[in-house]
């Protein structure tokens, strides 16, 4: 296979959102095989506590810990490495404690007083900086040699869905509106600083279909707002038409021969009557239809003018092996 | 006409129209994974219910602006707004409004409050913080808005069907738990220690208390725990009438006049998302009515399978005849294989939750732009 430059050199930190239901997690999956493919070492996380990764790689449930979960083959050698994470809120911010101020001690006591439950689940907000937190700290890790555990090359997001990203990215933001001092606002200033930075962006998947391009448009403008860069879109679950752009119109104008099913009905020994060509070419209107809004949809796409990628809908779902030949058409676009 | 199928076979039919003709049904609640059409199917069955007589009232949390479109109005606020253009011939009609989180936080905040000390909670940075911009409230404010809507409903009779579209997180479910949280955290012992210095000298400083006080001072700086203090004392009695409410709308919510519909599609992860809220809603004794599945993959020649339509298609493109009826009998069989591969799936689903009633939702070829669509949609939920 030969390898293009990637669109996204020097791009430390690949943020994938999209509208519920478009496939962010396979998006993310695709992308981290993709770059380990290039021989890089990535992370890839998940913030929403659904074991997606898991689920996706086929690998075990785990907990919070940093684990391989593939190794992408190069001839004989592995070229590169994804590893997983599930980023849980209560243990990273036990671990960032303990790491930033050695008050391991501390976190028992505030466990006690029902201070951990309230920042983890009750304090709005305060998950989200815990969980932006940790992606940073692991993104981080290359520049800061006092560092725990592996350095990555890159770091994949599986984020939460397009309505709430510049909310979830910004969070820090918000902290700083709060606190005006000390060592909270100090690491919300530099998960901020780090959001913003041109080796960040945030990629968002769509459907072609009409909300979740809406959603996409009013997605890029509020990380816009937000100053956050925003990458490509990927287009996932495309139609794939085995019909030419001519036969697609006559389809979808209901004026495919008749004559023509008939006989080649009678030819393959299927029964030719009525009802069977009527149903045929009503599945082909219908299927024309749908492409014809794709091809719209797929022009209102492009004029947002990020570099798009597209991803095939695969019959039979995504497993393990899907999910490499999804990575396969995401370096051959040029995404990794 | 061509054969189409109604329903999914051997699964327990889920009747709509019975569900909303059922004047002892005030509360429908979609819930569901993001993405399967959730807000779609609440506008939907608000268009129905009231074109059947009901006088309905649809809440919607963030919807997309083509959808409000679709009800004929230019945008959604938290003013409940009459939809036009419905048939209004058998007494019903249709309001649609929108959750504004931060509107109705003010809201309960004014309303449980003197003006001074409300003032005071308004102008809070950590209010304003908590009550406009971060994730988690949302759940809180759905919560409490639904318990106002039924309450007016009640005393004013305006409305005797409310439809509510859950907020659009993993946890659909987790404005079910927001009464659950607020409690414990409203009798947890760190909200007596925040709002102890404006209660004067209690005696929590044990030595575990310096230290968490000495903790948090320590990450947030000292004007930060002040600024929470502040707040967390004046909202005191604004936060425990709100939680004696929200304790109620979740009670509301257990009793046969709200029906739960899991709304899902024909997906293995939306399904799975689905089997967790069916259990979820049994674990608190929530009324489960059943399950949408929406967007299913229904080609029209049924009674061709998939295999001969691919083999037919692959003898015509050997002869080199026929290639546009070769292309339209592929297209056929991938159709009936992914019809066959979501009927698999949502049979598997009946079997680990038998009792589930179920309604095969068939997808649309465009989207849904107006009140036409909306019915179309209805039409089909309801197996017409």
């Amino acid at each position: 296979m030969t390898r293009g430059d990637s669109d996204w050199e020097g791009v430390r930190l690949h943020i994938v959102t999209g509208k519920g239901g478009t496939g962010k997690t396979t998006v993310a999956g695709a992308l981290a095989l993709a770059l380990a493919a290039s021989g890089q070492t990535v992370l890839l996380c998940e913030v929403e506590g659904r074991q997606g990764i898991a689920r996706l790689f086929d690998a075990p449930n785990r907990t919070y810990d940093e684990h391989r979960i593939a190794a992408v083959p190069d001839e004989n050698a592995t070229a590169g490495e994804v590893y997983g994470l599930a980023i849980d809120p209560e243990a990273a911010l036990a671990e960032y404690l303990e790491m930033y101020y050695r008050m391991g001690r501390a976190v028992r006591a505030l466990d006690k007083v029902g201070a951990i439950d309230f920042a983890t689940t009750i304090a709005p907000g305060v998950r989200d900086v815990l969980l932006t937190g940790k992606v940073y700290e692991a993104v981080r890790r290359k520049e800061k040699k006092r560092t725990h555990g592996r350095v990555y090359d890159a770091v994949v997001l599986d984020a939460p869905p397009t309505g709430r990203i510049a909310r979830f990215l910004g969070v820090n933001a918000g902290v700083a509106d709060i606190a005006r001092v000390g060592p909270i606002r100090r690491q919300a200033d530099s998960i901020m600083t780090m959001m913003r930075a041109p080796q960040t962006v945030v990629h968002l998947v769509t459907l072609l279909e009409e909300m979740p391009v809406q959603e996409t448009a009013d997605g890029i403008a509020e990380l816009r707002e937000a100053k956050i860069p925003v990458g490509a879109v990927v287009v996932n679950l495309a139609e794939q038409s085995p019909l030419d752009a001519k036969a697609l119109a006559a389809a979808a104008g209901g004026s495919l021969p008749r004559s023509d099913f008939t006989s080649a009905l009678r030819e393959t020994g299927l029964s030719a009557d009525d009802e069977t060509v009527t149903g045929l070419l009503t599945d082909a209107r219908e299927h024309a239809v749908r492409v014809e809004l794709e091809n719209e949809l797929r022009a209102q796409v492009t004029a947002l003018g990020r570099p798009t990628y597209e991803l095939p809908r695969l019959t039979d779902g995504v497993d393990l092996g899907a999910l490499f030949e999804l990575s396969h058409a995401l370096t051959a676009q040029g995404m990794a | 006409m061509t054969r189409r199928k109604k329903t999914v076979d051997g699964l327990h039919g889920l009747e709509i129209d019975a569900l909303l003709d059922d004047r002892t049904v005030e509360i429908v609640v979609c819930c569901g994974s993001g993405g399967v059409g959730k807000t779609t199917t609440a506008a939907a069955l608000g268009v129905r219910a009231a074109e059947r007589g009901r006088q309905v009232v649809v809440l919607t949390i963030d919807p997309a602006r083509r959808l409000a479109q679709a009800m004929g109005l230019p945008e959604l606020d938290d003013t409940p707004r009459r939809v036009e253009g419905i048939d209004t011939k058998r007494g019903g009609h249709l309001d649609a409004m929108m959750l504004d989180m931060k509107r109705t936080f003010d809201q309960v905040v004014l309303a449980t409050t003197s003006p001074e000390k409300a003032k005071v909670i308004l102008e809070n940075p950590f209010y304003v913080a908590l009550s406009s911009s971060f994730a988690g409230t949302q759940e809180y404010m759905a919560m409490e808005k639904l318990g106002q809507l039924h309450a007016d409903a009640l005393a004013d009779g305006r409305y005797d069907l409310i439809i509510v579209d859950t907020p659009p997180s993993r946890s659909a479910l987790d404005f079910l738990d927001a009464p659950k949280r607020l409690s414990s955290f409203l009798d947890s012992r760190l909200l007596r220690l925040l709002s102890a210095p404006a209660r004067g000298p209690i005696k929590v400083f044990s030595a575990g208390m310096g230290l968490v006080t000495g903790t948090l001072t320590k990450l947030l700086g000292a004007q930060v725990l002040t600024d929470i203090q502040t707040f967390v004392s004046a909202l005191d009695t604004t936060f425990g009438g709100f939680r004696a409410r929200s304790e109620r709308t979740y009670a509301l919510l257990q009793e046969d006049r709200t029906a739960f519909l899991v709304v899902a599609a024909p997906e293995p992860d939306a399904l799975r998302e689905a089997a967790y809220f069916v259990e979820r809603l049994r674990d608190e004794r929530m009324p489960l009515t059943g399950m949408v599945l929406n967007r299913m993959t229904s080609p029209a020649a049924t009674h061709v399978s998939a295999e001969r339509s691919l083999s037919a298609a692959e003898a015509l493109t050997e002869s080199g005849k026929h290639p546009v009826a070769a292309a339209v009998l592929r297209l056929h069989g991938e159709r009936m294989r992914r019809a066959v591969r979501e009927h698999h799936l949502a049979e598997r689903f009946a079997s680990a939750h038998p009792g589930v009633s179920v309604a095969g939702v068939p997808a649309l070829s465009s989207d849904v732009h107006d009140l036409d669509g909306l019915r179309e949609i209805g039409a089909r939920l309801s197996g017409e």
